[in-house]
C-alpha cells in the first residue's frame, strides 16, 4: 500500500491522519484534537472498510460495540439473579415444576427462557466470547499503531499540530535552558532539538489499557481451559468416622488416593463465653464455631489391580476446617457439609412373646447386612428384604428412598426348633408388623451411630492461569489509571516561544505541572481551550 | 474496650457532623465570602474531617482488640466502615482538589451511613466457620475502601447535577434528581423511625414456618405494613396490610421490607415538609449554595472511579476469589453478591470506556456516576434482603 510523505520527510503508512513525526494534518479536514487519543496513526479499522474481514474486524474493534457488549453482559447477569439458580435450588427437586410453584407465572417464564442456568448457557458464553474478541481487536487495532506513533514522534512538532492543543501559549523572551531544567525538576523526561523541547512523563501509562486486556484475556482463556479433560475435578466425598474411602479423581498410573476419617468435630459458641455474651443470647439456638475432619491419606501400590483388596500405604495426617483445605499432590480437600449420628448398626433379640425368654442377639450393620444370622440352638434368623431408608410407595409397597440407613426396616424370617418353617415379621422403627400369628418377636437391642464428614474434591490445573490472568490484570489497570502521559511541546517560532501540553487523562494535574512551570519562567500560562469555549 | 470503642465512634460521628457545618460555612454565599474566608472554613472543615476519622480508626481498633477479629463482619461492622472509608475517600480527593463544596455533600453522605449502620444489632458477634480466615478483613477492607472513593464520585456526580440541571422548568431531569434526593432523605426517615418505634418500646409478634417447617415466631419492631409471608399473627397489634411475597428469601425479609416501607413513608413526609418550607424543587433551592466549577466537578468525579476502580476490584473480586477458593473451592460460584460485584465492576467498566469519547463528559457521566453508586448500594441492602446466598449472614 502506499505511504504518505510529510513535508517534513517522515512517510508515514496509508490511513495516518497525523504525520507521525511532526504531528502535521496530512489531509484538510483533520481535526487535531480529536485525532490525538491515538495519535492519528493508521488503524486498521479507520483504513480499510471493504471486504467482509474488514467489516468483522471494524465491528469488533469499536469501542461502542465493546460497551454495548459490556451492557448486554451486565443486563444478563443481573436477571441470573431474579431467582436463584438452578445450582441453588434443593438438589432433589423438579426445576420444571419448583420454578412455578415457588415463584408463580414468572418464574414459570424464568424457566422457559432457561434463565435459570443462565450462566451456563449457550447465549451467555457466546456474549463472554464476544467480548473477549472485541478485546483482542479493539486493543491490536489501537495498540499496535499507537506504540509505532509514540516511538516516532519527534522533538519539533508542526505549527498547526502545535496551535491546535488544548493547552496552548505564544510567548516571547523565554529562556529555553531555565524551561528545560524546571520541566526536568518535575520529573519530566526533556528531549531538545534545534532549541525546541519536548517533555514527556509516564508514557508507560498509555500501555495500561493493553496490558490489562492482554490480564482479562489470559483469564477467559484460564477460564474456558476448566472444560478440557484433566485440568479439573470437582467431586464430593462422604466418609464415616473410623472408615476408609478412595477419594474420586486421584486414581493415576501411580496408584489410588484413599482417605480415612478419624474423626469428625463439631464446636459450638459457649452462651456464657462473656466477649459475645450479648450477641449469643439473643439469638435462637447455638452459633456453630468449627467445622473440623481428622483425617488420614493413605496411597496404593502404584501396580495394584483393581478388584483385589488394596494395600494402603499412610501418606500423612491432616486436619480440615472450612478456610483451611487439606491439600496434597494437585488436589485440594475442603470441609463442605456433615451428617451428625447416621444410624450404623442395629441390634435386635429373638425372644419368645409368651415367656419373654430371648435365644440370642444379632447385630445388623446397616450398611451391609448379612443373609443369615445363625443364633445357634437351632436359633436362626434371615433378612428377607431390607428397606434402608424406608417409604410406602405409590402403590402403598414398602421401598426405599435411597441407600443412606435413616429409617431402616426389614422383613425378618425367624426359625427356632418350635417353628423350623419360621415366622415372618417387618421390623422397622416403631413398628412391628407379624405375618399371622407369631410365638416369636424381634426385640430392638440397640443402636450405634456414626459421624460423617462431606469433603470437596477438587484438583483445578486452571488455577496459575487465573491467578496470571488477574495479576497482569492489576497492573495493567493501576498502570492505566494511576499515570497518565503527560506531554509539553516548546517551539521556537522566530521571535516568539510556542509552548502546547496534551494529556490522556487527569488534565488538572497537567494544568498544575504548567502554572508551575509558568511561575518559574517567562512562559505565557497555557489557554486552556475548553474552559475558552464555554 | 467495647465501651471505649462505641464513645469514640460517636465523637467520630459528632465531629463529622461539625466537619459538615463548617464547610457549608466555608461556601455560605455572604458579602464577605473572599477567598480568605472560604479558606478559613474549608481549612477547619478539613482539619476535623481528618480528627473525626482518626477518631473513628480508634473506634475500629479498639472494637478489634475487644472481639478479638476485625470488626467488619456483621452489617453494623461493615456499614460503619464502609462510611469511614467514604471520609477516607473525602479526605484524599480533598487534599488533591480542595474543593471545599464537596466536603458539604460528602460528608452528609458519609453520616447517613454510619447513622443507618447504626440501626442494626450493635452486638459484638463470634465468627461462624466461614468467616474464620485472614481473608475477612482483607477482602472487605479493601472493598469498602473501593466502594468508598466510587461513593465520593457519586457525590461529585449529584453536586454536577445539582448545579448544572436547568430548574427553571420541569422536565424528567429535574424530576430523576428530586428522587435522588428523596432516596437520602428515606435514610433520615429510617433513622428517625427506627428511633420512634424502638424508643416507644414497640413489639408485634408473628409464627412463621421456617424452611425445616417448624414454627418460629417473629418479632417486628414497626407495626406491620408487611407482614410475613404466610404468617399467624399472635397480638393485636396493627396490621399487616398485606403479607411479603414468599420468594423473597432473605434473612427477616419480610422485616426488612417492611422497614424500608416504613423508611420511604417517612421520607416522603420529610421531603413533603422540605417541599411545603422551600416552596421549590430541592435541587433548586440548592442550586444557587453550589456554585463550584462544574469542570472540576466532572474531573472529580472521573478521577475518583479511575481511583476507586482498581481497588475495588481488586478488593470485590480478586481478593473475593482467593479467599472463595480457599473457603467454598472455587473462586467463582454465581452467588448472587458476586454476581452484583461483577456487574459493578462491568458498570465501571463501561464507564471508563464511555469516557474515552467525547460525548460523555459532563453531565452524562454525572448521571452514570449516580447509578453506579445505586448499584453499589443495591449490592449492600438489596441482595441480603431479596436474594438468597452464600452472603446472607447479615
Amino acid at each position: 500500500m502506499q505511504t504518505i510523505t510529510c513535508e517534513c520527510g517522515h512517510s508515514n503508512p496509508y490511513g495516518t491522519s497525523l504525520c507521525q513525526a511532526c504531528g502535521k494534518p496530512l489531509e484538510n479536514d483533520v481535526e487535531v484534537l480529536s485525532s490525538m487519543r491515538y495519535e492519528g496513526s493508521a488503524r486498521r479499522s479507520q483504513t480499510y472498510k471493504k471486504t467482509i474481514v474488514d467489516h468483522i474486524w471494524n465491528f469488533f474493534s469499536s469501542v461502542r460495540v465493546g460497551v454495548w457488549l459490556i451492557v448486554i453482559i451486565l443486563v444478563a447477569a443481573a436477571i441470573g439473579t431474579i431467582f436463584p439458580q438452578e445450582t441453588f435450588i434443593p438438589p432433589n427437586v423438579d426445576p420444571a415444576s419448583h420454578y412455578e410453584s415457588e415463584y408463580g407465572t414468572l418464574g414459570l417464564i424464568y424457566y422457559l427462557l432457561g434463565f435459570h442456568n443462565l450462566y451456563g448457557s449457550w447465549w451467555f458464553i457466546i456474549l463472554l466470547g464476544m467480548l473477549g474478541l472485541s478485546i483482542i481487536i479493539a486493543s491490536l487495532d489501537r495498540g499496535i499503531p499507537l506504540y509505532k506513533a509514540l516511538k516516532t514522534q519527534r522533538v519539533t512538532r508542526h505549527d498547526q499540530f502545535m496551535k491546535n492543543q488544548r493547552l496552548f501559549s505564544v510567548s516571547k523572551e523565554v529562556e529555553i535552558e531555565e524551561v528545560k531544567y524546571t520541566l526536568e525538576s518535575l520529573r519530566y523526561k526533556v528531549r531538545e532539538e534545534n532549541g525546541n523541547l519536548f517533555a514527556e512523563k509516564g508514557r508507560f501509562s498509555r500501555w495500561g489499557a493493553y496490558v490489562n486486556h492482554v490480564g482479562l484475556i489470559i483469564f477467559l482463556t484460564g477460564g474456558m481451559l476448566r472444560f478440557f479433560p484433566g485440568m479439573y475435578v470437582d467431586d464430593v466425598l462422604w466418609v464415616r468416622e473410623g472408615e476408609k474411602a478412595s477419594i474420586p479423581g486421584t486414581k493415576s498410573d501411580e496408584g489410588q488416593y484413599y482417605l480415612e476419617n478419624n474423626e469428625f468435630i463439631l464446636e459450638m459458641y459457649d452462651k456464657e463465653e462473656k466477649k459475645f455474651n450479648s450477641a449469643l443470647s439473643s439469638v435462637d439456638g447455638e452459633v456453630a464455631k468449627n467445622y473440623q475432619s481428622n483425617v488420614t491419606l493413605y496411597k496404593t501400590e502404584p501396580n495394584h489391580t483393581i478388584g483385589e483388596e488394596p494395600e494402603l500405604i499412610k501418606v500423612k495426617d491432616g486436619e480440615i476446617r472450612v478456610n483451611e483445605p487439606f491439600k496434597f499432590d494437585s488436589f485440594a480437600l475442603y470441609q463442605t457439609d456433615f451428617k451428625l449420628n447416621e444410624f450404623n448398626k442395629m441390634s435386635f433379640e429373638l425372644e419368645e412373646k409368651s415367656t419373654g425368654k430371648k435365644f440370642g442377639k444379632l447385630t445388623v450393620d446397616l450398611h451391609e447386612p448379612e443373609k443369615k444370622y445363625d443364633l445357634g440352638n437351632g436359633y436362626r434368623v434371615e433378612i428377607e428384604e431390607y428397606f434402608p431408608n424406608f417409604i410406602l410407595n405409590e402403590q402403598k409397597q414398602p421401598s426405599t428412598i435411597n441407600n443412606l440407613p435413616d429409617n431402616p426396616a426389614f422383613v425378618f424370617s425367624m426359625y427356632s426348633p418350635q417353628t423350623p418353617k419360621g415366622e415372618k415379621a417387618f421390623v422397622g422403627i416403631q413398628k412391628n408388623i407379624e405375618a399371622g400369628e407369631n410365638k416369636f418377636k424381634m426385640s430392638f437391642a440397640g443402636i450405634e451411630t456414626k459421624d460423617l464428614t462431606a469433603l470437596t474434591v477438587r484438583k483445578d490445573h486452571t488455577l496459575w492461569i487465573i491467578a496470571l490472568g488477574g495479576i497482569i490484570f492489576m497492573i495493567g489497570v493501576t498502570q492505566g489509571l494511576y499515570w497518565n502521559y503527560r506531554r509539553i511541546w516548546i517551539k521556537q517560532n522566530q521571535e516568539e516561544v510556542w509552548a502546547a501540553a496534551h494529556t490522556n487523562k487527569n488534565w488538572y494535574g497537567l494544568k498544575k505541572d504548567l502554572e508551575f512551570l509558568a511561575d518559574k519562567s517567562n512562559l505565557m500560562p497555557l489557554a486552556d481551550k475548553e474552559v475558552n469555549s464555554k | 474496650m467495647a465501651q471505649i470503642s462505641s464513645t469514640l465512634l460517636y465523637s467520630a460521628f459528632m465531629i463529622y457532623l461539625f466537619s459538615t457545618l463548617f464547610f457549608a460555612m466555608s461556601i455560605s454565599d455572604k458579602k464577605r465570602s473572599e477567598a480568605a474566608h472560604t479558606k478559613k472554613w474549608g481549612k477547619i472543615g478539613f482539619i476535623s474531617a481528618c480528627i473525626g476519622f482518626a477518631a473513628q480508626l480508634g473506634y475500629f481498633i479498639t472494637r478489634w482488640i475487644a472481639s478479638g477479629h476485625a470488626p467488619v463482619s456483621n452489617l453494623f461492622e461493615f456499614t460503619t466502615f464502609f462510611g469511614m472509608m467514604m471520609v477516607l475517600a473525602f479526605i484524599i480527593l480533598y487534599a488533591i482538589y480542595r474543593m471545599n463544596g464537596l466536603g458539604v455533600f460528602a460528608m452528609p453522605v458519609a453520616l447517613l451511613v454510619i447513622a443507618y449502620a447504626s440501626m442494626f444489632p450493635r452486638d459484638i458477634s463470634p465468627l461462624i466457620p466461614a468467616l474464620q480466615s485472614d481473608w475477612l478483613k482483607i477482602h472487605v477492607t479493601t472493598a469498602a475502601l473501593g466502594e468508598g472513593i466510587l461513593a465520593i464520585s457519586f457525590v461529585s456526580g449529584l453536586i454536577y447535577l445539582i448545579r448544572t440541571v436547568d430548574q427553571s422548568v420541569s422536565t424528567k431531569k429535574t424530576k430523576w434528581l428530586e428522587v435522588i434526593l428523596y432516596s437520602l432523605i428515606s435514610i433520615v426517615g429510617f433513622i428517625i423511625v427506627s428511633m420512634a418505634f424502638n424508643g416507644a418500646g414497640y413489639e408485634a409478634k408473628y409464627e412463621i414456618m421456617n424452611e425445616k417447617n417448624q414454627a418460629v415466631e417473629v418479632v417486628y419492631e414497626m407495626p406491620a405494613i408487611a407482614g410475613p409471608a404466610n404468617g399467624a399473627k399472635l397480638d393485636d397489634a396493627f396490621g399487616p396490610l398485606f403479607s411479603t411475597p414468599s420468594w423473597m428469601n432473605g434473612v427477616d425479609a419480610s422485616k426488612k421490607l417492611n422497614t424500608f416501607i416504613w423508611s420511604l413513608l417517612a421520607g416522603a413526609i420529610l421531603y413533603g415538609l422540605l417541599r411545603l418550607i422551600l416552596r421549590k424543587r430541592i435541587a433548586a433551592a440548592l442550586q444557587p449554595k453550589v456554585n463550584m466549577n462544574s469542570d472540576l466537578l466532572d474531573e472529580i468525579s472521573y478521577r475518583a472511579v479511575a481511583i476507586g476502580f482498581p481497588i475495588f476490584t481488586l478488593g470485590a473480586l480478586v481478593f473475593a476469589m482467593i479467599w472463595a477458593q480457599q473457603a467454598w473451592s472455587r473462586f467463582w460460584g454465581w452467588d448472587p453478591k458476586e454476581v452484583w460485584a461483577l456487574i459493578t465492576f462491568l458498570f465501571y467498566a463501561a464507564f471508563l470506556h464511555l469516557r474515552l469519547s467525547r460525548g460523555w463528559h459532563g453531565e452524562k457521566s454525572a448521571w452514570l456516576c449516580v447509578l453506579g453508586f445505586w448499584i453499589i448500594t443495591f449490592n449492600l441492602i438489596a441482595v441480603n434482603l431479596v436474594l438468597v446466598g452464600l452472603h446472607s449472614y447479615a
